[in-house]
C-alpha cells in the first residue's frame, strides 16, 4: 500500500491549492470537481443527452474496427515478411515509406476518401494499429532459434509444417506484443481522430473537445482520466488473455 | 561379421564467408563404415567439427563433399529415419511434454488418440509420469534432454544421432543420464552416433571411439571396446583406454604444425 502514499499526498496538495483559491478553478479544476464533473458526464451528458456510456461504446466500436482489419492483414503479411527473405525485400521498401507518416497526417486524405464516419476513423486506426503488428510479427518470425527449424527438419516436417507448426506458433508471443503496441496506439490515434470530426455525435474524442467548446474544465480532465483507465484496462485485458493462451514461460 | 549399414565417404566441408572471402576448412577427409546396433563415439578438440559432421550426415548441410549412404540409399535431406538429438535439446517451448514428444507424429498425419498413446507409452519407458502435460521452461535440464530423445526415438529412426547431448547437465545428472541410455540400449539396441568432449563418457557408453583430429577433421584412430556391460567405470580396461585417448587428444591440442584441407 506503501505505493500509494505519494498519489494520495499529490491529490491531497492538488485540492487544498484549489480550495485556497492559488490556483483558479477554470485553470485547473480540484479533484472534487474533476469527480463531479464525471458524475455530469455520466448522468447529464456532454453535449446534454449524450452520456459518457454511449461515448465510450462509439469509440470501443471505432477501435475495433480498425484494429480488428490491422491484425487481420499485419499478421499474416509479418509471417510472410519473416518467413521469406525474398517478400521482405519486395515489402519494406513501401512500409519504410508509409510507416513514417504519423496515422493522424492521414486524416485530412482520409475524410476526402472516406468521408466522416466509421470508415475515415477505423481507417486512421488501422494505420495506427497496423505496423506495430506487421513489425512485431516479422521480427518473432525472424528471431526464432534456427534449431527449431532444424529439429522439425529433421521429423520430417514440409515447408507448410514448418510453417504453421514452428513460425507461426513461436512468434505468438511477439503477435501478442505487436498486438498490445498496436492496440496502444489505435486507443491514442482514435481520440485524436475523433477531434476532427464524428457523424454521430459521439466518441470520448468529441466529448471533451465539446466540454472544451463550452469551457468545462472539469469535464475535460473526468475525459481524459476515463480514456486513461480504459487504455489500461484494454492493456491488462490483453494480458490476462496472453498469459492464458500463452502459459509457457 | 554384421553388413555395413551406414557409411560416410569421402566427408569434406569447407565454410565459405562470403562477406570476407574467407574460406575456413571444418572437415578434411572423412571415411567410416559404421555397422547395425553399434554405438559409436565421436571425440575429438573442441570447435573440431563433429556437429558438423551430424548435421552432414542428418542432411541438414546442403553443400559438403562426399556421400552418407543409409542402409544402401543415399542421404540428400534430413529424413526422421535419421534422428539427430541437438546439444540444447532444441524442444518447441510452446508445446507439452507430451505435445513435444508427438510432433514427428503429428507431421506423419497420425491421429491424436493414437499418437497420444505412443508418447504416453514413451513416457513411461523413460520415467517422465506426472511430467506430461508440462511446458519445457518448467522441467530440468535432465528431464528436457530425456524429452527431446524421446521425440526422436518415438519415430524409431534408423541411426539416433545425438550432439552433445549431456554437455549443460551437471555432472550428477550427467551419470544418471548415461545409466539411463545404457539402460534403453539394452531394450531397443538403436545404432547409435554419439558426439563428446567427455572421454569418460564416450568410453563408458561406446562399442567404438572414433578420435578425430582438431580442424580440419580427419580420423586419427578408431578404439574398439569389447568389455562387458553393464560397465564399470574405474576397471582396468577402461582405464587404459581412456588414458590412451586423452594422450591422444593432448597431443592434438598442443601441435601447433599447419594443416591444410
Amino acid at each position: 500500500m506503501e505505493r500509494y502514499i505519494p498519489l494520495l499526498v499529490l491529490l491531497c496538495l492538488w485540492q487544498v491549492l484549489c480550495s485556497f483559491g492559488i490556483v483558479a478553478s477554470y485553470v485547473l479544476p480540484s479533484p472534487i470537481e474533476i469527480a463531479a464533473g464525471f458524475s455530469d458526464l455520466v448522468t447529464v451528458g456532454m453535449p446534454p443527452g449524450h452520456l459518457l456510456y454511449y461515448h465510450i461504446l462509439y469509440s470501443l466500436y471505432r477501435v475495433s474496427v480498425g484494429f480488428s482489419v490491422a491484425c487481420v492483414f499485419g499478421a499474416p503479411l509479418g509471417l510472410l515478411m519473416g518467413w521469406s527473405p525474398r517478400f521482405h525485400n519486395l515489402f519494406s521498401p513501401i512500409i519504410e515509406i508509409v510507416r513514417p507518416i504519423p496515422p493522424l497526417a492521414w486524416i485530412p486524405i482520409a475524410i476526402v476518401w472516406l468521408g466522416i464516419g466509421i470508415k475515415s476513423a477505423a481507417f486512421i486506426i488501422f494505420l495506427g494499429a497496423f505496423f506495430p503488428i506487421l513489425l512485431n510479427t516479422a521480427s518473432g518470425v525472424i528471431a526464432i532459434n534456427p534449431i527449431l527449424i532444424d529439429a522439425a527438419k529433421t521429423l520430417n516436417a514440409t515447408q507448410r509444417d514448418i510453417f504453421f507448426k514452428v513460425l507461426v506458433q513461436g512468434s505468438l508471443p511477439s503477435i501478442f506484443v505487436g498486438m498490445r503496441v498496436g492496440m496502444g496506439v489505435a486507443w491514442m490515434t482514435l481520440v485524436a481522430a475523433e477531434f476532427s470530426g464524428v457523424k454521430e455525435g459521439y466518441g470520448l474524442g468529441f466529448m471533451i473537445m465539446t466540454a472544451r467548446d463550452i469551457q468545462r474544465p472539469d469535464e475535460i480532465l473526468a475525459g481524459m482520466i476515463v480514456i486513461g483507465i480504459i487504455g489500461f484496462s484494454i492493456d491488462w485485458l490483453f494480458r490476462a488473455w496472453e498469459s492464458r493462451i500463452r502459459p509457457w514461460g | 561379421m554384421n553388413k555395413v549399414y551406414l557409411e560416410l565417404v569421402g566427408i569434406g566441408k569447407t565454410f565459405l564467408d562470403e562477406k570476407q572471402g574467407t574460406k575456413t576448412c571444418a572437415i578434411a577427409q572423412i571415411d567410416l563404415q559404421i555397422e547395425k546396433g553399434r554405438f559409436i563415439s565421436f571425440v575429438g578438440p573442441s570447435g573440431c567439427g563433429k556437429s558438423t559432421l551430424l548435421r552432414i550426415i542428418s542432411g541438414l548441410e546442403n553443400s559438403f563433399e562426399g556421400e552418407v549412404f543409409l542402409d544402401g540409399k543415399r542421404i540428400l535431406e534430413p529424413h526422421s529415419e535419421i534422428g539427430l538429438v541437438f546439444q540444447q535439446y532444441a524442444l518447441f517451448p510452446w508445446r507439452t511434454m507430451c505435445e513435444n514428444i508427438e510432433m514427428g507424429l503429428e507431421i506423419m498425419g497420425m491421429r491424436k488418440t493414437e499418437r497420444r498413446a505412443v508418447a504416453k507409452e514413451y513416457i513411461r519407458l523413460f520415467g517422465m509420469e506426472g511430467f506430461e502435460r508440462l511446458y519445457p521452461c518448467q522441467l530440468s535440464g535432465g528431464m528436457q534432454q530425456r524429452v527431446a530423445i524421446a521425440r526422436t526415438l518415438v519415430m524409431n529412426p534408423k541411426v539416433v544421432m545425438m550432439d552433445e547431448p549431456f554437455g549443460s547437465l551437471d555432472s550428477q545428472t550427467r551419470n544418471d543420464m548415461q545409466e539411463f541410455l545404457m539402460d534403453l540400449r539394452q531394450k531397443r539396441n538403436d545404432t547409435v552416433l554419439f558426439v563428446t568432449h567427455n572421454v569418460d563418457e564416450a568410453v563408458f557408453l561406446s562399442d567404438q571411439i572414433v578420435v578425430l583430429s582438431k580442424r580440419p577433421a580427419r580420423i586419427l584412430r578408431i578404439f574398439e571396446i569389447n568389455c562387458s556391460k553393464p560397465r564399470d567405470r574405474t576397471s582396468k580396461e577402461a582405464n587404459d583406454i581412456r588414458r590412451e585417448v586423452i594422450g591422444i587428444l593432448r597431443r592434438e591440442r598442443t601441435d601447433t604444425s599447419p594443416v591444410g584441407c
